[in-house]
């Protein structure tokens, strides 16, 4: 296989880069000329604003961990070291921090792209696993940083959370004394999660890297979810959806900025400006607001092993979604039922947040109930036997001719995609 | 190859399209969205405003007897703080500038504060490759010239701290200092 690669770039320097080690025609081929479906919605957009939201976690933590101290006697003290005195320090710690609730925004929003366009479904299965590890990895993550600035309800949202792996029988103890290194959550364990907390962001670009490359052996779903046929249903990445991506990039921008400048805490718990005290636990304990749905499913079951498999289970069942729906239409605009499920199960989590929200007692006992139960129902039951009942509609017969009129990519102007596409 | 079918469809006569403008246009903006981005970060590696806050240092000399140093610190650094015998005033003020590796500030009088002959203030760091010298305790090796002298590369500095023998280029630096009363300096 050894060989030269036979650069068709122009410019020497680049030439004599390419003909030893490819990037430059790596690079233009997966970014440049991609063909990618030409219908894309700015749903389409999400990876790539995820992939954005790590770079700038993963820039603002380095220059945090420059000034943070994990230590239980230092840490909250240089947090607001951080914030008082180092130059720009309360700029990049609330980008930071902000940046984890925005990384979930734009992380679910493409997790609910994947699920209404039926991204997860063959080829893309594989893909999909990917995500979810993903998905997972990024909420480990995302609990160890809050772990960090070490306040109250850092420590007692590390001391509950950790504890969850003690209802496990036989084993949970000594799984939680072993995550802890201690008796207690305590040094040790504020020590190894900043280890890890470093760490895993970049285990994450390596799972993304997969990710990306399944993609691109598979190619992009897209909104009508049928396959690309001809060239001429796709256009290349670059300008095309550079330029879209760099348009919801703005958008996002603005968002980002819009909460880091005028609501920066909006988002945080006023408990956490108070030092970790391992003797007094809050009288609201609640999660970031990213994980009460999950936080809203463990409380629902009244059974501490049962509630905490659920809990898992509500990510895991992720894993075998691609084989639960039996439907073999991908997007949910040909599935004039199941559409309606989809979106009944994106109401269930949206409720079940606000529940976790709230104490759980009268109303919000029961709707986290009926949520929950709706949760697993929509996966295990609605899904597999929807997928074998329901008509669909007529699919296209191709992205470039709808039956649909005008939705999914009308016209395009002629001269735009012929060209490029002759190529591919 | 699609760009430029349009480009040529746009081109003006002399070739400038709308497209290289908002190219250009885009490019920029981008470059100042970069530059803005990274402005916080870098100077955020900067001294904090509480290490800025440490920059000076209050120094009681009573205690220390002719012919003794002490070192103390400031900025992190050391500063050595010499109470000179009148041989080594004598010494140091009779030296020409002639004989000098690095004749600036070459002049004893220059190297101390009017009327305070008998305190030699350094900062104590060796010009060659920032090593402490030797020689603030009398027991030290303080090299041919009575002074300091650097372990790590036998660097030789005099009683009024020039250096004398090298490797090193220039006289040990002076700290900012102002005599608060006779017994007494402020640092920084």
């Amino acid at each position: 296989m050894a060989g030269l690669n036979k650069s068709e770039f122009a410019n020497p320097v680049i030439n004599w880069i390419d003909t030893r080690l490819p990037i430059f025609t790596m690079m233009q081929k997966e970014y440049g000329v991609f063909p990618t479906p030409k219908n894309f919605n700015y749903f389409w957009n999400f990876g790539a604003l995820a992939m954005v939201n790590l770079m700038i976690m993963i820039v603002t933590g380095i220059f945090l961990a420059m000034n943070y101290q994990p230590n239980t006697q230092l840490a909250f003290d240089s947090v607001q070291h951080i914030m008082r005195d180092v130059n720009y320090g309360w700029l990049i710690r609330y980008v930071h921090q902000n940046g984890a609730s925005m990384f979930f925004i734009v992380t679910y929003i493409h997790i609910f792209r994947g699920l209404y366009y039926g991204s997860y479904k063959t080829p893309r299965e594989l893909l999909w696993m990917l995500g979810v590890v993903i998905l997972i990895l990024m909420m480990a993550t995302a609990f160890m940083g809050y772990v960090l600035p070490w306040g109250q309800m850092s420590y007692w949202g590390a001391t509950v959370i950790t504890n969850l792996f003690s209802a496990f029988p036989v084993v949970g103890p000594k799984i939680v004394t072993l995550l802890w290194g201690g008796f207690s959550v305590d040094n040790p364990t504020l020590n190894r999660f900043f280890a890890l907390h470093y760490l895993l962001p970049f285990v994450l670009v390596g799972v993304i890297f997969l990710h990306v490359a399944a993609l691109h052996i598979t190619g992009s779903n897209n909104p009508l979810g049928i396959d690309v046929k001809t060239p001429q249903d796709t256009l290349p990445f670059h300008p095309y959806y550079t330029v879209k991506d760099s348009v919801g990039i703005c958008v996002y921008m603005i968002v980002f900025a819009a909460l880091v400048f005028f609501a920066p805490n909006y988002l945080g718990d006023p408990n956490n400006f108070i030092p970790a005290n391992p003797l007094v636990t809050p009288a609201d304990i609640v999660p970031e607001w990213y994980f009460l749905p999950f936080y809203a499913i463990l409380r629902s079951v009244p059974n501490k092993l049962l509630g905490v498999c659920m809990m898992f289970g509500s990510l895991l069942v992720m894993f075998v979604l691609p084989w639960l729906d039996t439907s073999r239409v991908r997007s949910a605009r040909f599935r004039p039922i199941y559409k309606w499920f989809i979106l009944l199960w994106v109401v269930a989590v949206i409720v079940l947040g606000v529940c976790g929200a709230h104490k759980p007692e009268g109303i919000w006992v029961i709707l986290s109930r009926v949520c929950t139960l709706y949760y697993f129902l929509h996966f295990l039951v609605i899904m597999p036997i929807l997928g074998k009942l329901e008509r669909p509609l007529p699919l296209p017969e191709s992205i470039s001719k709808p039956v649909l009129g005008g939705r999914g990519g009308g016209p395009m102007p002629a001269g735009a995609a012929a060209k490029p596409m002759e190529k591919a | 190859m699609a760009d430029s079918s349009a480009a040529a469809h746009h081109a003006a006569p002399d070739g400038v399209t709308k497209r290289d403008l908002l190219q250009l246009i885009a490019g920029a903006g981008a470059a100042i969205g970069a530059g803005a981005i990274a402005w916080p970060l870098i100077d955020s590696m900067n001294p904090s405003k509480d290490v800025l806050a440490l920059s000076s240092v209050d120094v009681d000399l009573a205690p220390v007897v002719e012919g003794q140093g002490i070192t103390i610190v400031w900025q992190g650094k050391p500063i050595f703080v010499r109470h000179r015998t009148a041989a080594e005033i004598k010494e140091a003020q009779d030296v020409k500038l002639s004989q000098l590796i690095d004749p600036t500030n070459g002049l004893d009088s220059e190297r101390v504060k009017a009327g305070h002959d008998q305190w030699i203030i350094l900062v104590g760091i060796c010009t060659h490759l920032g090593c402490v010298p030797l020689g603030n305790k009398p027991s030290d090796p303080r090299g041919d010239y009575g002074g300091w002298f650097c372990p790590c590369h036998g660097s030789q500095y005099d009683t009024s701290g020039r250096v004398r023998h090298g490797p090193a280029p220039l006289n040990l630096a002076l700290p900012p200092y102002a005599f608060e009363s006779d017994t007494k300096i402020k640092v920084g």
